[in-house]
C-alpha cells in the first residue's frame, strides 16, 4: 500500500486559547469545520477569532464572509476585544466578504439561480490576501433570506468544496434551536462539513454555563466531551481543557518553609518547593494566619508571593497581618508581594480562573496562596467548581509555584467540605485545623493529615494563637475522637493499658 | 425623456453556464419586449469579480435596475417575464404596445 495516500489529517494550531488541546492541535487543516450553537453562544466571537489568532500569531491573512452582520458592526463590535480589523484590512490581512442584507435589497426571486456570485467574491477575497483562514457567518442567515432550502443547501455543498480546493481552512457558523437537540437547524451538518464543533450557553441552576463540544472530527482525535469556555473582553474565547490536562509537572525535593518554624518541625522540614498544600478548618481555627505566615515566610526568603483572596477585604487582611506583627503594605510596596481580593460573586468560576492564570503569568509568583477555595463554591454549580479547583491546581502545579490553599469546613467540629472532597488527591499536603472540647473548653488542634513524599508527624497536636502567631504545642494523648467531631477524654490508666497490649512479650 | 430616465439595467452571470445563457436571452427578450427602450450590460463575474464584490452580488444570474429609480434587485434566470416586467416597476402605466415589439 501505497503510504503517501494515507497522510494523517494535519492540524492548523489556531492559537484560540485552550481550543488547541481540547482538539490535540487545532483545525483539520485545510478543511471545513462547521460551529453551531443556539443564539449568543459566541459563534461570532469564535469566527473573527479565528481569523484574528491567525494574524496576531503567525500573520496569516483571513478572509471574513459575513450574512448577519454588516462589516461596520463587526468592525466595532470586535474591537472590543482588542482586534484592529479595520487596520488588518489596510495591511491586507483581512478581507471581509459582505453578504450582509442591504437596505435595498428586496430578493426577488425570478427563477433558477446559483451562489456564483459570492463563491466568486470568496475566491477573489482569498486570491488577493493569500488567506490560509476563511470564516463564514453564518449561514442560516442565507436559508432565511433565499427561502430556497435545497437550492441553498446545494450550493453551500459547492463552496465547502470550492473552499477546500482552495486549500483553505475554514469555520462555519450555524444556528441550534436548542442546547440538546438537532446539530443545525438547516440540517446544513450533513453535506458541509466534515467537522463540527458545539458552542453551548446553558443554563444550571440559574447560571450560565458555556461549553464546547467536539462532536466530529473526520479522520483524526479530539478530546471528547463538553469544556468550559469563557469569552472575556481582553482574548474572546478562552477553552479551559480539564481533562486535556496533563500529569506532567515536575516535582522537586527542595524544601521551603511554611513561614512557621513549628509547622514545618511537622512536615518533616517544610512543604516542597512546588506542592500544593490545603489547610482546612472551621471558620476562626487559624486559616487565615497559616496563609499570612505562608506569604510572609516566602517574603523573607526573598521570594514573590500572590494572595488571592476572596474572603476578605485588603484593609481587614492587612489589619490582621499587622495583628500578627506582618506588614502586607510594606511588602507589596517592595514588590514582594501582591494581594488580589474579590469577591467571589463578581465574575463566573471560569473567568476567576482566567484572572488568576493571567495574575500568575503577569507577577510570576513563587508562592501562592487562596483564602478561601470554599469562598467560591457558591458561584457556580458543582460541577463547575470542580472544574475550577481541578484546573487551577494543575495550573499551579505546572507553573512550579508552592500553592496554600485554604478550606472552610461547614461544622465546627469535625467534618469534610465539599471543597476537600474534590481537591484532596490533588494536594500534595493535607493540613487539618480542628476544635477540640474538652472539658468546656474549645482548644484547637493541628495535624499533618497526608505529606506527599516524606514522613511527617502523625500526632494532632493542640495549638494556640498570640500576637506572634501560631504556636504547636503537645499531641492531645488521652482525647480521641477529634477527627470525627466528637472528642472524649479516656484515662491514663486506658492509655498505659493500650499500651502494653502492642508491647512484645 | 430625460438621461435619468432611460432604463439601465446590468445583468450578472457567473460564466458561460447554461443558467447564464438563458439569462441573457431572457433579458433580451424583454428588451425586445421594451421597444428597445433599455440599456443592458452583462457583466460576467469570474471575470470582473471585484465588480460584483462592489455590487455585493450573492446570487447569480441577479439582474439590478440601475436606473430611473427605484433601485431593484431580482435573482434567478428571469424566466418570469411577466414578474420581471412587473418588478421592474417602470411606473407610469407603461405597456407593451403590440406592433412595437419587433422581430430580430
Amino acid at each position: 500500500m501505497n503510504s503517501q495516500f494515507l497522510a494523517p489529517v494535519d492540524k492548523l494550531a489556531t492559537d484560540i486559547p485552550g481550543f488547541d488541546l481540547v482538539t490535540l492541535g487545532g483545525l483539520p487543516r485545510g478543511r471545513t469545520t462547521l460551529v453551531a450553537g443556539t443564539a449568543g453562544s459566541a459563534k461570532t466571537v469564535f469566527a473573527a477569532q479565528f481569523l484574528a489568532e491567525g494574524i496576531l500569531h503567525s500573520q496569516e491573512a483571513g478572509v471574513f464572509v459575513t450574512f448577519e452582520e454588516p462589516p461596520d458592526d463587526l468592525r466595532r463590535n470586535m474591537a472590543s476585544f482588542g482586534w484592529p480589523i479595520a487596520d488588518w484590512e489596510r495591511q491586507g490581512l483581512w478581507r471581509f466578504v459582505d453578504g450582509s442584507i442591504q437596505a435595498h435589497d428586496d430578493d426577488h426571486v425570478v427563477g433558477q439561480y446559483d451562489l456564483g456570485g459570492l463563491l466568486v467574491r470568496i475566491e477573489h477575497a482569498v486570491t488577493s490576501v493569500n488567506a490560509r483562514r476563511v470564516s463564514l457567518d453564518s449561514l442560516g442567515a442565507i436559508f432565511n433570506r433565499l427561502h430556497d432550502g435545497d437550492t441553498v443547501r446545494h450550493e453551500l455543498l459547492r463552496i465547502s468544496v470550492a473552499l477546500k480546493r482552495m486549500n483553505v481552512t475554514s469555520v462555519l457558523t450555524a444556528e441550534r434551536t436548542s442546547e440538546y437537540g438537532d446539530i443545525s437547524r438547516h440540517g446544513v451538518e450533513e453535506f458541509v462539513a466534515d467537522n463540527v464543533v458545539i458552542l453551548r450557553n446553558a443554563l444550571e441552576d440559574e447560571k450560565r454555563r458555556r461549553t464546547i463540544e467536539v462532536l466530529k472530527y473526520r479522520g483524526t482525535l479530539h478530546q471528547k466531551g463538553e469544556f468550559p469556555f469563557s469569552v472575556t473582553p481582553a482574548r474572546g474565547v478562552t477553552v479551559i481543557p480539564l481533562s486535556a490536562i496533563e500529569l506532567k509537572q515536575r516535582s522537586s525535593n527542595l524544601r521551603v518553609t511554611s513561614g512557621n518554624p513549628d509547622l514545618d518541625g511537622l512536615c518533616g522540614g517544610g512543604f516542597f518547593r512546588d506542592s500544593v498544600v490545603l489547610v482546612s478548618g472551621a471558620t476562626g481555627t487559624g486559616k487565615t494566619l497559616l496563609t499570612t505566615e505562608f506569604l510572609a515566610g516566602g517574603v523573607n526568603s526573598n521570594e514573590r508571593c500572590l494572595l488571592l483572596a476572596f474572603e476578605e477585604s485588603r484593609e481587614q487582611l492587612f489589619r490582621n497581618a499587622i495583628g500578627w506583627g506582618v506588614n502586607f503594605e510594606e511588602m507589596e510596596a517592595e514588590g514582594k508581594l501582591k494581594v488580589y481580593c474579590v469577591y467571589p460573586e463578581t465574575a463566573s468560576l471560569e473567568d476567576h480562573l482566567i484572572t488568576i492564570k493571567d495574575l500568575v503569568a503577569e507577577f510570576r509568583p513563587h508562592r501562592v496562596a487562596v483564602d478561601s477555595l470554599s469562598a467560591l463554591e457558591r458561584v457556580g454549580t458543582i460541577r463547575s467548581f470542580r472544574e475550577f479547583v481541578i484546573g487551577m491546581t494543575s495550573f499551579i502545579k505546572h507553573q512550579e509555584i508552592t500553592g496554600l490553599f485554604t478550606a472552610t469546613t461547614p461544622t465546627l467540629t469535625g467534618g469534610a467540605s465539599v471543597t476537600e472532597s474534590h481537591i484532596s488527591t490533588l494536594t500534595d499536603s493535607i493540613i487539618l485545623l480542628r476544635y477540640v472540647e474538652i472539658n468546656g473548653e474549645m482548644r484547637r488542634g493541628i495535624t499533618v493529615l497526608k505529606m506527599r513524599g516524606s514522613m511527617h508527624n502523625k500526632d494532632i497536636c493542640e495549638f494556640t494563637i498570640d500576637g506572634c502567631g501560631l504556636h504547636v504545642g503537645k499531641p492531645f494523648r488521652n482525647v480521641v475522637g477529634i477527627l470525627s467531631g466528637n472528642p472524649h477524654m479516656i484515662a491514663a490508666s486506658e492509655i498505659e493499658r493500650l499500651d502494653e497490649l502492642f508491647r512484645n512479650p | 425623456m430625460t438621461h435619468a430616465d432611460v432604463l439601465r439595467l446590468v445583468l450578472y452571470v457567473t460564466g458561460d453556464t447554461t443558467r447564464s445563457a438563458a439569462a441573457i436571452a431572457n433579458l433580451q427578450e424583454i428588451q425586445k419586449l421594451l421597444n428597445g427602450q433599455c440599456e443592458i450590460t452583462v457583466i460576467d463575474v469570474l471575470e470582473h469579480p471585484e465588480l460584483a464584490e462592489r455590487e455585493k452580488i450573492l446570487a447569480t444570474p441577479t439582474l439590478v435596475k440601475v436606473s430611473p429609480p427605484p433601485l431593484r434587485r431580482l435573482i434567478g434566470d428571469l424566466s418570469d417575464q411577466a414578474l420581471v416586467v412587473s418588478l421592474l416597476d417602470l411606473g407610469g402605466g407603461f405597456t407593451v404596445p403590440k406592433q412595437s415589439i419587433q422581430r430580430f
